[in-house]
């Protein structure tokens, strides 16, 4: 993964859930392959997202990102999708923590979901810890992850990791 | 010299033999790990990638629950079930099929989650271990079949909160109501990352029924767990239903906490969380009279002895409105094996209800009772996002299952009060308690 990931904002509001990420009821319908769950992303938010989406597009979103269930077809598919980080003022736990360890980067920032409007160019840099909007721009400083969490996020995941590693990050 | 410790602090210390830093970064053992249908395919795929995780570190503290679409209504849930089977023999994991219940009900059934245990489950609601004292939280498939494969998870210690719940609750006032009434108060990313500890002398009076579905609702917070203590009610649910004796945990007075907050147990009324947030929290009598075309009890969160004692209450002598569908799921088959003998399966199917035991189904738009488009559902279910339960043009209302009986018995939403005798006490902190029809 690379350190400075570039791409368009898709601009979402507080309270997203990982029901309007990919809804729980595709988990048992006549799906087997998480490919074939991506025209459902973000069905009732931005309809067709996965036709839509550039890879490295960066999501802006406010408070609570990733709220809700466990399933971690939630960041995989928005990962598969192209989505090359996901910035938000807050995120619930699980989903931040199932975004490390798939190698999808999630960033907490404060003013650029403020200023950031829909198409926007940004640029996240990882390990400087600087998110830009180029077509506003404004820039924000954000707390980089701990050395061992941006291993994992450069390995493409932990799986990935210790693939590489033959052995766990810790 | 020791420093009085919070009973976070007391559960971590009791892992790692030191009282770590909030914020700090830390190994922990894990001391059960289960996952479930909804949950498990992805973590076998993990799994399946290196050898490193493609073991069960001990077969006995790992367990796999088909809960989430059960029996399957689909072909696709049948090849998950089929492979889950697989998996639980190839390495002797226990395996709770079709017809067990709910896995945080069952954990809880079987005694597998005890006071001072690190819990973690590929299911957000894992949360509900905390009524038991376990440091019980929600993992994603990755965390899952890491914890299985090698037995530790890394885990950042959380920022801690005292939530005293003073003075006695009113009888008509159940855990629900309780929960909703505090996640209005903080909203749904108020507690984000932080342990929040249930403390006062309100706790006599809570059981450990409505206890879990506190806990269970901890992640609508966004907190990481929601943790009771090891008291007098919890140590004698042990003796009654397990023949135990559990350690007493509770946290140290004087314990330093990072924010403290109070819920004044008398001031509580009936609530709902109307659509589409769990945090849009109002009084029942705010929203009474609204039509309603199907009433669900049951889930992770309301599926309980105490939920269907509560709601037969209400059906006993009544019957659901026409036009009503009153869909009850009992969480376990121990849970319904229960009710069955007490008398409350009769009065539940003689008021007109559909009964059923031991999925997730409904809760999650799976199976047994989808929303159609326009329709209003009360639910005691722990989420009303759009589209949860159905089509997305349905609404769901999050309720006791007190208020969403009397929904079924009215046809609109209805404060419980109104039908429950004026003695009635819904939460019964006696673990033997029967119901006498």
């Amino acid at each position: 993964m690379a350190r400075v990931i570039r791409g368009r904002a898709w601009v979402l509001g507080d309270n997203i859930s990982t029901d309007h990420i990919i809804s729980g009821k595709y988990k048992f319908a006549k799906i087997n392959r998480l490919e074939d769950m991506l025209p459902y992303v973000f069905e009732e938010v931005i309809p067709e997202f996965y036709k839509k989406v550039q890879p490295g597009d960066v999501i802006v979103a406010g408070r609570g990102f990733g709220y809700g269930s466990s399933r971690e077809h939630a960041p995989r598919l928005l990962k598969l999708a192209g989505v090359g980080a996901v910035l938000a003022k807050s995120f619930h736990r699980i989903f931040y923590r199932n975004s490390i360890n798939i190698g999808l980067p999630v960033i907490i920032v404060q003013r650029i979901p403020e200023v950031t409007e829909q198409g926007d160019e940004i640029e996240v840099d990882l390990e400087a810890g600087v998110v830009r909007n180029a077509t506003k721009g404004v820039e924000e400083r954000f707390q980089p992850p701990p050395r061992q969490l941006l291993e994992i996020l450069e390995a493409g995941g932990i799986v990935e990791y210790i693939k590489k590693m033959n052995r766990l990050p810790w | 010299m020791s420093a009085a410790r919070t009973l976070t602090e007391k559960l971590f210390e009791g892992k790692l033999g030191r009282v770590p830093e909030r914020g700090e970064i830390v190994v922990v053992p894990i001391d059960l790990v289960y996952a479930h249908d909804g949950t498990f395919t992805l973590a076998l795929d993990v799994m399946k990638e290196t050898p490193l995780l493609s073991r069960v570190f001990d077969p006995k503290r790992v367990a796999l629950f088909i809960d989430h679409a059960a029996p399957a209504p689909t072909v696709a849930a049948a090849l998950v079930h089929r492979a889950m089977r697989r998996f639980a023999k190839e390495h002797g994991v226990r395996l709770f099929d079709v017809g067990t219940g709910i896995s945080h009900q069952v954990v809880a059934d079987e005694g597998l989650v005890k006071p001072g245990m690190f819990v973690v489950g590929a299911d957000s609601h894992t949360v509900t271990g905390g009524a038991f004292t376990a440091f019980a939280t929600g993992v994603g498939s990755t965390d899952a079949a890491i914890a299985m494969a090698t037995g530790k998870l890394w885990m950042r210690v959380p920022e801690q909160v005292r939530l005293k719940l003073s003075g006695e609750a009113p009888g008509y006032i159940m855990g629900k109501d309780i929960v909703l009434t505090i996640i209005g108060m903080v909203r749904s990313d108020g507690m984000i990352y932080k342990a929040v500890e249930f403390q006062g002398e309100g706790l006599k009076t809570i059981s450990m029924d409505s206890r879990m579905t506190i806990s269970n609702m901890a992640v609508e917070m966004g907190a990481k767990v929601g943790l009771f203590p090891s008291d007098a009610v919890a140590r004698e649910w042990y003796r009654v239903n397990h023949g135990t004796e559990v350690p007493l945990l509770e946290p140290d007075a004087g314990a330093e906490y990072d924010e403290e907050l109070e819920l004044e147990l008398p001031r509580l009324e009936p609530v709902v969380a109307a659509p589409p947030n769990v945090d849009n929290v109002k009084p029942v009598r705010e929203v009474e009279g609204l039509e309603v075309d199907q009433v669900f009890i049951g889930s992770c969160t309301n599926g309980r002895y105490e939920d269907y004692v509560a709601a037969a209450r209400i059906l006993k002598g009544r019957r659901v409105k026409d036009g009503v569908r009153c869909i009850a799921v009992p969480a376990s088959r121990k849970v319904y094996e229960r009710l069955l003998r007490n008398g409350i399966i009769d009065i539940l199917v003689e008021a007109g209800c559909f009964v059923a035991f031991g999925t997730c189904g409904p809760c999650i738009g799976a199976h047994l009772g989808l929303l159609g488009e326009g329709e209003v559902a009360v639910s005691t279910t722990n989420r009303n996002f759009t589209g949860r339960m159905g089509h997305k043009e349905s609404k769901v209302y999050l309720a006791s299952p007190a208020t969403a009986a009397a929904a079924a018995v009215t046809g609109r939403i209805t404060d419980p009060r109104e039908l429950l005798p004026a003695d009635a006490r819904l939460m019964v902190v006696d673990p033997s308690y029967s119901f006498k029809p």
